[in-house]
């Protein structure tokens, strides 16, 4: 079997590169793990260790008691969990009467959409804390959760109309012409085949609310109620604080984004419905 | 006739009714806000006083006596001419390297995304150590194969490029996992038709990815040059804008202004023309689109 072996080689050099690839984009965050492993006086040593001997392991757990982070985790799980739902119910919804339904006004006001997009949120952080502010609600999540039930932001909102626009319409003429309403449209046929895009979004809302840093520091004071990264950035403050606690403890508050990162990819195979429809 | 009056009803009720959340999210939290800034551009404004209205004295100031502002404003678009086309180029590739359906390949994603998850504060701090001169690994890795060993971060020439090459380990993150997923709906079948016909792989490339995906590239492209225009992270963490401002960004420079200095009808209007700039430029990708975008439909 020639072309079997050739094939087998293919793979070969195929996986030899994909590795190659990888460690040089694990390299920082292994990096951060082995800085963790070390005791304080091996950490700026050139020649560098690259894996220290023996292991210190216990930093890490010293690193997660030294402030109440299993608070500050349970905060960011409710809050990012709120997110979510928040976010997939509502920017595929709008997204998809962007794409596929015609009513007066819609191209312009997605451009409008986009522009939210174009002003940096540095200078409109000022008066949207005002607005929160008149509304009572500094120190409450709900400036963290609120913004992801009324369409989720202009870029998942884009990135999910984008999509729709790749699905061919003749999905939803056929469904209409056997009596389906539009919502039925959405709901049952176009969202099953939204899986990759969905899941595209699902992981930016996880990432980019759990990693969120200036929009919680500007709403919440009460140190009970602080999020991952408020509280890895007061740890940094705290003088005693060294780099391998400081690395441990960034670590695993990014854990759970990998593991987020490693279960939603896998929707990102290629999609086995489309195929029946095309003539 | 009458029917279809009262389909085109329905379609556009339905079509307010499902983009309400966000008719009224934008209302609630983005119109005010834009509103004020606007407003804000055209007076003097210094936090704990009244806002003074100035008419275009601020932008007048801007185009004539402000050096900073023509220094960040050629910084960006430097950093972005670089960073714009290295970014979708590279991540384009990267997504079709870990398209294929291989055992493992979820490792393998995860390996390249993990950039894009490290992008906290902390992580700036070490890509400082790794890029310090005397103590970082990276030329302690450059001096064992013989390369030269630039300051990086401390060089006025090596500031910019540091950065802009930094950039390109976020290549396997955001842009890529909206490249894979757009990789996700091309219709296998195409790829088999353009087989039969005997087409080769750079043909299939070509002539059945990029139409098929040319949507997900204009978002990505449209959001590349957004996002770069706004770089700021990097510059505020670790070089200040510095050396001698050769990493002064637009908004770093702005955030100065607004935060540092107290001056916010000046950062307004610093914010506006940056709106100006970028709305310009999204409006002819929009414009160009249509040449060689392809919608299934």
């Amino acid at each position: 079997m020639r072309k079997k072996e050739f094939d087998l080689i293919v793979n070969a050099i195929y996986y030899m590169l994909l590795t190659v690839i990888a460690i040089v984009f694990v390299f920082p965050t292994f990096w951060m793990v082995t800085t963790a492993l070390k005791p304080t006086k091996d950490i700026f040593k050139i020649p560098p260790i690259w894996l220290p001997k023996p292991p210190h392991w216990e930093i890490f757990r010293e690193a997660w008691y030294k402030r109440p982070f299993n608070t500050y985790l349970k905060n960011s799980l409710f809050i990012v969990t709120l997110d979510l739902i928040g976010v997939l119910f509502t920017s595929s919804l709008v997204a998809y009467s962007f794409a596929r339904l015609r009513w007066p006004g819609r191209d312009i006001f997605f451009l409008i959409t986009l522009c939210t997009l174009m002003l940096p949120s540095q200078v409109t952080i000022i008066p949207l804390f005002i607005i929160f502010n008149r509304l009572g609600m500094v120190n409450t999540y709900y400036p963290l959760i609120l913004p992801s039930f009324f369409g989720g932001g202009a870029f998942n909102i884009f990135l999910l109309r984008q999509y729709y626009k790749t699905l061919p319409t003749d999905l939803d003429d056929a469904a209409r012409i056997d009596g389906c309403s539009n919502f039925q449209i959405y709901w049952q046929i176009l969202l099953p085949l939204m899986k990759p895009a969905l899941a595209a979004v699902a992981i930016f809302t996880f990432m980019s609310q759990w990693n969120s840093f200036l929009i919680p520091l500007i709403y919440l004071n009460d140190e009970r109620k602080f999020t991952l990264p408020l509280g890895l950035s007061a740890f940094r403050y705290e003088f005693e604080v060294s780099w391998n606690h400081l690395m441990a403890a960034s670590f695993l508050t990014l854990l759970p984004c990998i593991v987020i990162f490693f279960i939603a990819q896998r929707f990102f195979i290629r999609g086995i419905t489309l195929t029946g429809l095309k003539e | 006739m009458r029917k279809t009056s009262g389909l085109m009803f329905r379609e556009a009720r339905d079509g307010y009714l499902f983009a309400s959340p966000w008719i009224i999210g934008f209302i609630m939290f983005y119109l005010g806000p834009i509103l004020a800034t606007f407003f804000l551009s055209f007076t003097e404004y210094k936090i704990p006083l009244t806002p003074k209205w100035v008419g275009l004295g601020n932008y007048f100031s801007l185009f004539t006596q402000d050096v900073q502002f023509k220094v960040s404003l050629y910084n960006t678009v430097y950093y972005t001419i670089f960073v714009v086309p290295l970014s979708i180029c590279g991540s384009l590739i990267m997504a079709m390297l870990m398209n294929r359906n291989l055992r493992g390949i979820a490792a393998y994603r995860t390996a390249v995304y993990l950039p894009a998850v490290t992008s906290g504060v902390a992580v700036a701090l070490l890509w400082m150590w790794l890029l310090d001169p005397s103590i970082g690994i990276i030329n302690y890795i450059l001096g064992k194969i013989g390369l030269p060993q630039p300051l990086w971060l401390q060089d006025e020439k090596w500031a910019k490029p540091a950065l802009i090459m930094m950039q390109l380990y976020y290549i396997g993150g955001n842009t890529m996992v909206v490249f894979l997923s757009g990789l996700q709906g091309v219709p296998q079948s195409l790829y088999e038709a353009a087989e039969i016909d005997g087409a080769n792989w750079w043909y299939k490339f070509r002539h059945v990815t990029i139409p098929m995906i040319s949507p997900i590239i204009l978002f990505n492209l449209i959001m590349a040059v957004i996002g770069s225009f706004q770089v700021f992270t990097q510059a505020f963490v670790m070089t200040q804008g510095g050396p001698n401002n050769s990493t002064l960004f637009y908004v770093y420079y702005l955030y100065n202004v607004a935060f540092w200095w107290g001056r916010l009808g000046y950062a307004a209007a610093l914010a506006w023309i940056l709106f100006v700039i970028v709305f310009v430029l999204t409006i002819i990708q929009l414009k160009f689109s249509g040449r060689w975008v392809y919608y299934a439909g």
